[in-house]
């Protein structure tokens, strides 16, 4: 009798659902996987061993790059590891103001994960709605930063600079005429923190819409329930974190029991799973985007009542204001030593943690006292989920491979490096 | 037709094959500008449904669009994969755009509007429509490429199971119009009422299924899986490139066009109009077959995908089993006075 093989498959790293450079290969019993093997590395850019040859300040646009999708909240945590290995003080303002960014970065990263875990599954019309809301998240970090994705905003002691008091307006085109363009301005003639409390306004409903489409669907519920379970044991013994985690009904996340920043003084919820199926992932991020919502609002709310320093005073990590420099040589000492060798961090080591959308995104910084990190290790929440894959999808089907690495949340900047 | 005569004495023996000809030409040139503008009011449609606007840069609104595509498909590079096996890797998408066009041989447009008019038109129509699927099958054979040939094994399993349930639903109508002729079976909706008169209302529940079925048959969405394009990428058509592509495309939507024909002729009633007072005409009937289409558009904007053995468990387990009952109740239903159709 002729020995039956498995049918090999190489799934990737073109593949629409790949999301990004993932390959995989698969061993199938017809469509049954059998195993999965994930080869890494497609996207590996040294980001750990670019920083040991940067300084300190010119590697926070680097922390965007990981997890692309995420860009503010890899940022916080490297600050983070600076600020706790040289103990600088933020003032409270600055952090309030990273905490609203880190989860309008939660909105924007679980906006992308929504649509492109529906577009995977089939269901392409959420995709165009996660990214129309997407757009308004991006426009806030445009005004802040100038840039729409790779902010660079985060500074070591603080924020680069406070929020905007107006918003940049759309202006008439061929394609847009004026009074279009006056509907499209409505929400921007105040400042920044008048267009996200508009925002936040508007996303519950929002929110409603997109779980219309989906969350008592039939065919989305056959295609998430059961799938990809993970018992919350397993998902602790994996390295799991964030929803991952929670969506397996394990009550972990940073930001209630490690709080950093201002997210002690906030209210909200920590949704968690009870089967740790997709579906339960997929509802766990759903309530995350409302809860974030809900920090978004109470941060506008102190940020409008409590104006102040955004930066540290500390002036061997923060420049100091222009004028002071030109009438005081310390300070002119400070900004020629910052804007020439930069800041040196004094030798020690340091793990800050953040809760990243995806996960724990953790710092591990080494410092030997020079103005570049001796060693910089980066904990990305997206490589033990991987890692994982093969024991989510084994006895699945092709089409739940999908689902799994949908509900995975991979972006590969963050894996690769 | 008294105006052909002169030209019908003049050809003599060689009248009727030309003159069926120029009618095949009629049908078939009509049919595929309606494919072409199918592919824009798809992309129009679900545009508007995803809050964007559709193409609208060639031409007005867009309109010149499917010509851009059937031109830029038409001028590609035709390219075949050196492990295929070359014949059937051409001949497969020829067959499966063959069927979709002979089986409007039997479609009748309105009253007087039809190619042939066989009495087994029905039994014609469910032949045509299975042989669609040889190419399907062929194509991801012969692409000799693993996401292909996953493409063409889906393809197969799905449109044999969906036959069944199709073929039980077709029995219904064929049982309440007493024919299989297509015109008959539009003329036994005919009555006072209106479109009280139209099968959909004894047979809702097969209209339901054909009309699922037909998605499923025409390999649309929800029931892709034989494409699934976020799976296995573009599955038994993969490979293909330039006009092979295109032909599948013009496959897939001169079927999706003939299912909604024949969804209007066999359950709402065809020409006939749906109010009593006003005439009947072909008007009704494009009417009726927008509306099928449009209902295709809208379930592609609206539901996930549904995975391979689950789309097999709705087939088997729900549509052959409704499928079968109904066809006791209608027949049981008949034998009673309170059959009114």
């Amino acid at each position: 009798m002729p020995e039956i093989k498995n049918y090999t498959m190489n799934f990737g790293p073109q593949h629409p659902a790949a999301h990004g450079v993932l390959r995989l290969v698969l061993e199938l019993d017809g469509e049954v996987i059998q195993r999965a093997d994930p080869h890494i590395g497609l996207l590996h850019r040294a980001t750990e061993k670019l920083a040991e040859h940067k300084t300190f300040l010119q590697s926070v646009p680097y922390m965007d790059r990981l997890d692309y999708v995420s860009m503010l909240c890899n940022e916080h945590a490297y600050v983070q590891a600076i600020e706790k290995l040289a103990g600088i003080d933020v003032p409270v303002r600055a952090q309030y103001i990273r905490v609203m960014f880190d989860e309008i970065t939660r909105i924007l990263n679980h906006l992308m994960w929504l649509g492109a875990h529906g577009l995977d599954i089939g269901a392409m019309t959420v995709f165009l709605y996660c990214f129309r809301e997407r757009e308004d998240l991006m426009d806030a970090y445009e005004a802040v930063s100038g840039a729409r994705m790779h902010a660079a905003y985060y500074r070591p002691g603080g924020v680069y600079r406070d929020m905007p008091d107006t918003m940049p307006q759309y202006e008439a085109s061929k394609i847009h005429n004026a009074a279009a363009v006056k509907k499209m301005n409505e929400n921007r003639q105040g400042s920044l923190l008048d267009f996200l409390e508009d925002f936040t306004r508007r996303f519950p409903t929002c929110v409603d819409e997109y779980e219309t489409l989906l969350t008592d669907n039939r065919i989305w519920k056959q295609r998430t329930v059961d799938i990809g379970i993970v018992t919350p044991e397993r998902a602790v013994a994996l390295g799991m974190t964030g929803p991952m985690l929670r969506g397996s009904g394990v009550e972990w996340d940073l930001r209630k029991k490690r709080p950093y920043a201002a997210y002690d003084q906030l209210d909200f919820d920590i949704p968690v799973g009870k089967n740790g199926d997709s579906y339960d992932r997929y509802l766990v991020r759903v309530e995350e985007m409302r809860q974030s919502n809900r920090i978004v609002k109470q941060c506008i709310t102190w940020l409008r009542a409590n104006p102040g320093a955004v930066m540290t005073t500390n002036h061997k990590f923060a420049p100091p204001a222009r004028e002071s420099m030109k009438q005081n040589m310390e300070e002119l000492i400070h900004h020629f030593k910052l804007f020439t060798e930069g800041m040196h961090v004094p030798a020690g080591e340091a793990y800050a943690a953040v809760e990243h959308p995806k996960g724990e995104l953790g710092i591990y910084l080494v410092s030997d006292g020079a103005n570049k990190p001796y060693r910089l290790k980066i904990r990305a929440p997206g490589f033990p989920h991987l890692a994982a894959l093969d024991e989510m999808v084994r006895g699945h089907m092709i089409a739940d491979v999908v689902t799994i690495i949908g509900t995975q949340d991979i972006v590969f900047g963050e894996i690769d490096r | 037709m008294e105006w052909l005569l002169p030209i019908q004495n003049l050809l003599g023996s060689a009248w009727l094959p030309i003159w069926t000809v120029v009618k095949i030409m009629l049908i078939v040139g009509p049919l595929m500008i309606g494919v072409a503008y199918l592919t824009l009011a798809e992309r129009k449609v679900i545009g508007w449904m995803q809050s964007r606007i559709g193409p609208n840069r060639v031409g007005y609104f867009g309109l010149l669009q499917p010509l851009a595509d059937g031109l830029k498909l038409l001028m590609k590079e035709i390219i075949i994969p050196s492990g295929s096996n070359k014949l059937l890797f051409v001949i497969a998408p020829i067959m499966v755009l063959m069927p979709a066009l002979a089986a409007w041989a039997v479609i009748p447009f309105s009253a007087e509007l039809v190619l042939t008019n066989v009495n087994a038109g029905l039994l014609y129509i469910l032949a045509m429509t299975s042989l669609g699927v040889y190419g399907v099958i062929i194509a991801g054979w012969a692409s000799n490429s693993k996401y292909a040939f996953l493409g063409c094994l889906r393809s197969a399993a799905q449109i044999v199971s969906y036959e069944i349930a199709m073929g039980f639903a077709l029995v219904t109508v064929l049982m309440a119009a007493q024919s299989l002729n297509l015109g008959d079976i539009v003329r036994g909706q005919h009555g006072q009422y209106g479109m009280l008169n139209w099968y959909i209302i004894p047979l809702f529940p097969m209209f339901i299924v054909y009309l699922i079925s037909g998605v499923a048959e025409t390999n649309r969405a929800p029931f892709d899986v034989a494409e699934g394009e976020s799976e296995i990428v573009a599955g038994f058509h993969v490979e293909y490139s330039g006009m092979g592509f295109a032909l599948f495309f013009l496959g897939e939507y001169a079927n999706m066009i003939l299912i909604a024909f024949l969804t209007s002729i066999m359950f709402l009633g065809g020409w006939l109009s749906p109010v009593p007072f006003l005439p009947d005409s072909i008007v009704w009937m494009l009417a009726k077959v927008a509306f099928v289409l449009f209902l295709f558009l809208w379930f592609r904007a609206t539901f996930p995908r549904y995975r391979y053995d689950q789309l097999m468990r709705l087939g088997w387990k729900v549509f052959i089993p409704v499928t079968l009952v109904w066809v006791v109740v209608v027949g049981a239903w008949m034998q009673t006075p309170y059959w009114l159709w």
